[in-house]
């Protein structure tokens, strides 16, 4: 087997380029092989929803496959998904797309996250990363040529990026600032006057702002701010937006991109050539979503309700603790009363315990010390992974 | 109260404790909570969901449409009453359409609810005529599917 340039298949030698070779392999990937081995395993390391998409929305693909809409679409996507989504962001946040030239429907936010670094920056180029962060920004920026920089967020402050750590780690190079937000791995939302803060540096600074919104729905406190409806914000902001978390249709891969117009323009160029367009029956599944998923969004987002108020309760009361995250479906505990690094904790609750989660070092340096739980998995399987937690814990109590 | 009693409606075996957590309320007030939508009636019991089908427990089961004669001042509601005490029936309705009542009915061979409807339903003051739906497979039953596949997995682990 050959990997990053090593012997290969018959004495042939494969030269994998640099700067694929500097992106590191996932940090799940070995918790994949050792699950494999083992039965009864409580999951509680998936980044999806447990619900299958709604019956509407899948019955929409249905009948877009049965009357054959089974060709290319245009590049950027059907006229009729891009002015659903011109409108469903003038109704929910009061920002202003032309359905025209401002939106770009791409094949999940993942694409549009790598063709919007793409478009925006050079070789040289720093891009300033919230961390923990999910995990393919950084990735994205070092394919892009760039130099990621991570602006780490604490515990105490709940994971809020603090606009004062932004504006520390600007240097000359600084194009790019990442939000992503509600966050995955953390769970953290911003509330609107931590989005003010952090777009006066970034006017200050004439900063861009890719602001990756896929969590916007799965808020539990108050209404999502869009980072673009912020005064002054949307000429510097690349709003991307999906419908994999609030419609729980992950595996339709298909998101958006709202910007400028000459920005959307320069994604689009590489959007044309890597992927020509989002799947057109995914597209028609979308539009149908945005006109009648609403119901369907209010259901799941009471049931998360339920399970995070269980989950975060339920570590909190075993010691770990947990800060309140506000928004998506992910928990994340610190698990330092153990004594046990954020690895050796995950890799010990599976095979003691048979409960995955994810380790919080995969989602950078400031991750360390804890863990990522998903509370996107049903109340009775929340119930007993915390029990079998709470019994993993009490046999690893470390010096503190 | 709605949210504990949508919590105990998807899943009875919650104990006060865990509704509390998933609430954020305390153990007492989900006490006094289900205490008093017993009391009121509106939480009327905790029952398993079973597919006897599966478990080779044979059973029949019926829709019966019925036709009756409205009485002066209490419309079907007498009539409804006396029907609903029959054990054999499971759930009665007041329907619009071209019945007036609508009757599920059980029993253990199809014998058995054809002999109810004949002997006892139709002996029920008022009824006019029935017209009889047996079940013959059950494909969503209370929200849950039954012998349709949703199985669909999942990755354990993903970014």
């Amino acid at each position: 087997m050959s990997r990053d340039g090593g012997p290969g298949v018959q004495g042939q030698t494969y030269r994998i380029s640099q700067r694929v070779q500097q992106i590191p392999a996932s940090g799940i990937r070995k918790f994949f092989d050792l699950l494999a081995s083992m039965d009864g395993v409580i999951s509680l390391g998936v980044g999806e929803p447990d619900f299958v998409t709604p019956w509407s929305i899948r019955d929409a693909a249905i009948e877009a496959i049965t009357h054959g809409d089974t060709h290319y679409t245009s590049n950027f996507g059907t006229p009729e998904l891009r002015r659903a989504i011109s409108h469903h962001l003038e109704k929910l946040y009061g920002v202003q797309y032309d359905p025209l030239s401002e939106i770009l429907v791409t094949v999940g936010v993942s694409e549009a996250m790598d063709l919007a670094m793409r478009a925006l920056l050079d070789p040289g180029d720093e891009v300033l990363v919230p961390e923990p962060t999910y995990v393919s920004y950084n990735p994205c920026a070092v394919l892009a040529g760039a130099t990621p920089v991570g602006v780490p967020t604490y515990m105490e402050h709940d994971f809020r990026l603090q606009a004062a750590d932004v504006e520390r780690a600007i240097t000359p190079a600084t194009q790019l600032l990442v939000l992503g937000y509600p966050n995955n791995p953390t769970g953290a939302v911003l509330s609107r006057a931590d989005m003010t803060a952090i777009g006066e540096v970034a006017r200050r600074h004439d900063l861009m702002v890719v602001s990756d919104e896929i969590y916007d729905r799965l808020g539990y406190d108050g209404e999502h701010t869009c980072f673009a409806s912020l005064p002054g914000m949307q000429p510097r902001t690349i709003l991307l937006g999906g419908f994999s978390k609030a419609y729980a249709m992950t595996g339709w891969r298909i998101g958006y991109a709202a910007g400028p117009a000459p920005v959307i323009e320069a994604m689009m160029k590489v959007h044309q050539y890597v992927t020509m367009c989002a799947p057109t029956m995914s597209q028609a599944a979308a539009v149908e979503a945005l006109a009648n998923g609403e119901h369907e969004v209010q259901d799941m987002v009471e049931q998360y309700n339920y399970r995070r108020r269980f989950i975060v309760s339920s570590f909190n009361q075993m010691g770990l603790t947990c800060f309140e995250p506000r928004g998506a479906f992910y928990s994340f505990p610190s698990i330092r009363s153990t004594g046990l690094t954020s690895e050796a904790f995950a890799q010990g609750l599976l095979r003691e315990e048979k409960v995955a989660v994810v380790p919080g070092s995969a989602f950078g340096a400031s991750g360390e010390g804890f863990v990522r739980a998903c509370y996107a998995t049903s109340l009775d399987q929340i119930k007993e992974a915390m029990d079998r937690i709470a019994r993993f814990t009490a046999h690893h109590r470390g010096p503190e | 109260m709605n949210d504990v009693l949508k919590l105990l409606e998807q899943d009875a075996r919650l104990t006060p404790a865990d509704i509390a957590k998933a609430t954020g309320r305390t153990v007492a007030d989900v006490d006094a909570i289900i205490k008093q939508a017993t009391d009121d009636k509106i939480l009327l019991g905790y029952h398993a969901h079973i597919n006897w089908d599966k478990a080779d427990v044979e059973e029949c089961w019926a829709l019966i449409g019925v036709k009756a004669t409205p009485q002066r001042d209490v419309g079907f509601d007498t009539m409804a009453e006396r029907i609903s005490r029959f054990p054999e029936t499971r759930a009665v309705y007041l329907v619009t359409g071209d019945f007036d009542l609508a009757v599920m009915v059980v029993g253990r061979t199809m014998q058995e609810v054809a002999d109810f409807v004949s002997r006892r339903l139709y002996s029920v003051d008022g009824v006019r005529g029935t017209n009889s739906f047996f079940i013959m497979r059950r494909y969503k039953e209370q929200g849950e599917f039954l012998g349709i596949d949703q199985s669909a997995q999942r990755l354990p682990f993903a970014p």
